[in-house]
């Protein structure tokens, strides 16, 4: 061989992450290149994406670094946070997150890589882990549903202030009652939601509850300060005079505390962090949210349900679809979409793995921590607060400037209130040891205490912080599901089994259009475990989370280089919450221009159903604008509407590439008139993976948009969430996006309320978007928004010799992703898109998104990931399936009785006796080479959804349903 | 096709109104608008005493793949709601028009059925969809 002459700088390997990224060697690309005829990428380019819009120079970011690189600078960054033992409190807390489920889900990409699961038959798994959540938190509440997760305990308050309007249509009032102990940043993103609903806030002491005449109530238990309220008399004086109520309750708590569920209320809404999901400086957690049955119908978010499969067998699914945005719009519910499906899933088997006599031992400890800490304060002769308590406690007449300093000896953090009071909340992972430390910093060093006298004297003296009137006496997790996996091994294998039911991207690709599921590549996930970024607490002391800080300022600079923006808010928690969160921008920007009256949002008839959901909760008035026969916006429509209600017009909402994966000609003339007649432009982000490096939405007109951290910028879809969907905007907006009250940021308005609970969201898996960009480099992310649209291209090329392909762009092309008509085959045929998306599961194979934006079709997104063996295998897939449809389009097989109607084969399928149809099982289980080869089985038959929805069960099956 | 009875009138959003001849009449949604939204899996009753104006919402009905909401087709006040259709909202798709009725009305103002479609109106409307 040659000598080698390459120096070092190549050799080094710094932009190695590329093409690990990147799915398509040179070779695929050649190969694809010439399928398509075209003679280069930037050819293809050029002919996609209208060159009025396109960036005419590379990305000003940073040269690549190797993943060995990146993971180290940020080490570095990581060490400059400081882990201190924390009992601030407030929401937030220690916890133990046990290993077997550290490894085995949330460090698993076979949990972490799936999508949320519209597809149950390929989700059995995750949704029993969703499952047990739903059952833990309605044991925990004794509420007789809940849902699978929302994206914060302050937006569930929000949404259960929404529920008690929508559901108590007997109260005249327009105000809605907020104890005044409930957490800050509750009441924070509870009052921007109630601002914009047109709701009126009365904060007051709870026990004033039924002085007042309002809807809805919303109380904290136990309150923010650690004070346990008797709830049962406040709830039955809010019920007598027609008032629902909203719990806010700690869920940890409630193993020793009596169920709000018990006392009467209708809604409890909390966090479920301290189930095992580490604090990660404000995030992601799932909050869950329960009710009574009577408002089943009503409920936000997504609700797991039991059905049952073709076979009769039982099977689990999403239930209640229907009520969500995609299909009710701005009528919806909620804008919710995604949830926090993986901190859930891990709550939920927290929960299976302590059961309820591990969760009472913990309860307990922590309980008799605290204890032992207030006997001992008393003694000392330091006032408390209040005499109750379950984990808090609030010193007041203290000398906290003498804490203050003894703690930070320590490395300690307390709470420490504005009037002077100190707060210390203690949790799971407190030892005897740390109490000793307590001491210390609380007391002086000679204090005198011995944590094991105190320990005998409050057990021997039954001395409690729990009044008598608020001891749980109910059990609760009685399910075998929280009886069975208490050992390492058997949970090991509940995981694994459960796991073994899903199929994620450790299997095949998921053609997802408008989901991008590319990579979420080890080495991104790899720094959201470590403890400087898993221990943060989000209200720690500034000087303690540098390294997060710093992190979060690159990625935002990042941020603004790859969208034209001039400023990022990191806080929104999801797409639709950044939607929220940017209309609410534009809102304040407009108010304080004295335009305060516009209020129309022009949307496009071809938008996802979150944006009018958005814009509806924002109170604006959605007015539509129609899509052309090409699928673009009319523009024609939209001058004559933006002129109608030019002087009330306040945003239009636009997705680019639109929804129907083209890049719009005329994107920047829609802008222009738009701003012409005094709105402002908010770009739905969603589509931002075919333009990053290409084209920036900030410079072709755009005001606001949000970008899905967790399509694009590669945070894992987590089966469901979590997700981040931060918004970039021009300066003019920048002082109008969400505030937070305990950690305020700067340059924004001291009045504008939160959006969620947390000043940075889920800022602990920013890492993940921060490590993809740094390793990818400008080159490399051009590159991997080119090979996109090379791959949509190609697959839309390929099945578009078999399928009509709707929507192309000038010359033929689409964008990142293409549309599949079904409906001539369905007229033809009676097969539908459901048929397919099932039988591609025979394939191996997850159905690309069904059904949106066009009913009866099938849209297809490959993302730069995939190679082209493995899109070649689903092309391959889908025109064998053309060619089955044939088969019953000729009449060889009957439409009621053929492998797509009958699709998903299982393995009961195979053996059952009795085998009448006209196909052989190998060709209903083994359609394949590649299948033979490796076979990924669907759980369960096809799953009945009417049934599911008819008979609505949201909870563990039965026990006589383990006996069969 | 669907089937549309003569003796009713019908409103442009797939209600049918039958006149009971005693200023009351029964309501329910059309064997057309059953069709379209599929399995009915859930039927949002009104609550008996409510008064409701012509056109405003007063339930929500749903399918597996659709939630649709109900509008009253006249001013009135809910005198009576099905409420079989809680255990067994099928019923809608069966018998749209006899047992899958929804709620029956006392009229404001009796007169106004004459401003409804008849069979033959609806009949060319919902052809157009």
């Amino acid at each position: 061989m040659a000598h080698d002459t390459r120096r070092l700088a190549e050799l080094a390997g710094h932009d190695a992450f590329i093409q690990r990224h990147n799915g398509p060697r040179a070779e695929d690309i050649a190969r694809m290149l010439e399928t398509l005829g075209v003679d280069g990428v930037d050819s293809l380019i050029e002919q996609t994406v209208p060159a009025a819009i396109r960036l005419d120079r590379e990305l000003d970011l940073d040269p690549p670094k190797s993943e060995a690189e990146a993971l180290d600078y940020l080490k570095r960054l990581a060490r400059q946070n400081k882990v201190h033992k924390t009992y601030i409190g407030q929401g937030y807390y220690n916890t133990h997150l046990p290993a077997v489920i550290q490894r085995n889900v949330l460090e698993n990409p076979g949990w972490y890589t799936a999508y949320t699961p519209y597809q149950p038959e390929i989700a059995q798994g995750r949704l029993e882990g969703l499952l047990n959540f739903q059952q833990t938190v309605m044991d925990l509440t004794g509420m007789e549903l809940a849902n699978a997760s929302l994206l914060d305990e302050a937006t569930a308050a929000a949404e259960g202030m929404a529920l008690c309007k929508r559901a108590n249509k007997k109260a005249k009032s327009n105000a809605f009652f907020v104890a005044d102990d409930v957490l800050p940043q509750t009441l924070d993103v509870v009052r921007t939601r109630a601002y914009y609903f047109g709701f009126e806030l009365i904060v007051a002491p709870a026990a004033e509850l039924a002085d007042h005449d309002v809807f809805g109530a919303l109380l904290q238990y136990p309150g923010q300060s650690g004070e346990i309220h008797d709830l049962a008399p406040l709830l039955a004086a809010a019920k007598a005079k027609g008032i629902m109520t909203c719990v806010a309750a700690d869920l940890m708590s409630l193993v020793l505390l009596t169920e709000p569920g018990a006392l009467g209320a209708d809604i409890v809404v909390g966090n479920t962090q301290r189930f095992g999901v580490p604090m990660g400086f404000g995030g992601p957690h799932a909050a869950y949210f329960a009710t009574t049955d009577k408002l089943k119908r009503s409920i936000p978010g997504r609700i797991i349900g039991v059905s049952r499969d073709a076979r009769g067998n039982q099977a689990l699914r999403m239930a209640m679809q229907t009520r969500e945005q995609h299909i009710r719009r701005e009528k919806a519910t909620s804008n919710i979409c995604t949830a926090q499906a993986l901190l859930a899933n891990i709550a939920g088997f927290y929960a299976v793995y302590h059961g309820a006599e591990g969760l009472r031992t913990i309860a307990t400890r922590i309980h008799r921590l605290t204890t032992i800490l207030a006997e001992a304060l008393a003694r000392k002769g330091i006032a408390l607060a209040h005499d109750s308590w379950f984990d808090t406690l609030r010193l007041t007449g203290v000398d906290a400037g003498k804490i203050h300093g003894r703690a930070m000896t320590h490395e300690v953090n307390l709470r420490y209130f504005a009037d002077g009071d100190v707060g210390v909340s203690l949790d799971e992972t407190t030892t005897a040891h740390d109490l000793d430390v307590l001491f210390d910093v609380l007391m002086g060093e000679e204090h005198g205490f011995s944590v094991t006298a105190l320990d005998e004297a409050v057990a021997e003296g039954g001395i409690s912080g729990i009044p008598a009137a608020c001891r749980r006496e109910s059990d609760f997790l009685t399910h075998p599901n929280f009886r069975r996996y208490r050992s390492e091994t058997e949970m090991l294998r509940y995981l694994k089994r459960l796991e073994n039911k899903d199929l994620s991207l450790t299997h095949a690709m998921i053609p997802l259009g408008s989901c991008t599921m590319k990579l979420n590549a080890t080495s991104e996930m790899v720094p959201i475990t470590w403890p400087e970024f898993a221990n943060i607490h989000p209200f720690a002391p500034k000087d303690q989370t540098a390294g997060y800080l710093q992190m979060i300022d690159e990625l935002a600079a990042f941020l603004v280089e790859i969208t034209g923006y001039e400023h990022i808010s990191m806080q929104p928690n999801s797409g639709a919450q950044g939607e929220y969160a940017g209309l609410v921008a534009i809102r304040r920007y407009q108010a304080a221009q004295g335009q305060g009256h516009r209020d129309v949002c022009l949307i496009p008839s071809s938008a996802h159903g979150t944006n009018p959901a958005s814009a509806a909760m924002a109170h604006m008035k959605v007015v539509v604008v129609e899509c052309d026969a090409d699928g673009n916006i009319d523009l024609a429509d939209l001058r004559a509407k933006a002129e109608q209600h030019g002087d009330v017009l306040s945003a239009i909402m636009l997705t680019y590439p639109s929804t129907h994966g083209v890049f719009e000609e005329g994107v920047r003339e829609a802008c222009e008139i738009v701003h012409q007649h005094g709105g402002q432009v908010y770009i739905d982000g969603a589509n931002m993976n075919a333009q990053v490096g290409l084209a920036r939405p900030g410079d072709f007109g755009g005001d606001v948009s949000h970008l899905n951290l967790h399509k694009t910028f590669c945070i894992p879809h987590g089966g469901g969430g979590p997700g981040m969907g931060p918004i970039g905007v021009k300066a003019h907006l920048a002082p109008y996006v969400s505030n937070h009250v305990v950690t305020p940021l700067p340059g924004v308005e001291a009045d504008c309320g939160a959006v969620s609970a947390a000043a940075f969201g889920s800022a602990s898996i920013l890492p993940i978007s921060w490590a993809y960009i740094k390793m990818m480099g400008a080159r490399g992310l051009r590159q991997a928004t080119e090979l996109a649209i090379l791959n949509a291209n190609y697959i839309a090329k390929r099945l578009g010799e078999h399928y009509p392909v709707l929507y192309r762009g000038r010359n033929g092309t689409v964008a990142h992703e293409c549309i599949i008509d079904i409906r001539p085959l369905k007229e033809a045929s009676g097969i539908s898109e459901e048929d397919i998306a099932k039988r591609l599961m025979d394939y191996g194979f997850h159905a690309p998104t069904m059904s949106f934006p066009v009913p009866g079709t099938l849209m297809v997104e490959p993302t730069e990931s995939e190679s082209l063996y493995e899109i070649d295998r689903f092309c391959d897939a889908m025109i064998s399936i053309r060619d089955e449809i044939a088969r019953v389009e000729s009449g060889e097989w009957p439409a009621d009785n053929n492998p797509l109607v009958q699709a998903p084969h299982t393995q009961a399928d195979l053996m059952d006796g009795h085998w009448e149809r006209p196909y052989s099982r190998e060709l209903g289980a083994f359609p394949s080479e590649a299948v033979k080869a490796g076979k990924y089985w669907p759980a369960v038959n096809r799953v009945d959804n009417v049934h599911g929805d008819r008979h609505l069960i949201c909870t563990c099956p039965s026990i006589n349903e383990y006996r069969d | 096709m669907s089937n549309i009875p003569a003796n009713l009138r019908y409103t442009d959003s797939h209600e049918w109104v039958l006149d009971n001849g005693d200023g009351t009449v029964t309501l329910g949604i059309t064997d057309h608008a059953q069709q379209a939204l599929g399995d009915v899996v859930f039927v949002e009753l009104p609550e008996v005493g409510r008064g409701l104006d012509a056109g405003e919402e007063f339930g929500v009905i749903e399918s597996v793949k659709a939630a649709s909401d109900l509008y009253a087709p006249l001013a009135g006040e809910v005198i009576e709601a099905n409420e079989a259709l809680e255990d067994a909202p099928e019923t809608v798709n069966e018998s749209p028009y006899e047992d899958g009725w929804i709620a029956k009305l006392k009229l404001a103002d009796a007169g106004a059925l004459e401003g409804l479609l008849d069979a033959e109106a609806y009949a060319k409307l919902a052809d157009a969809e």
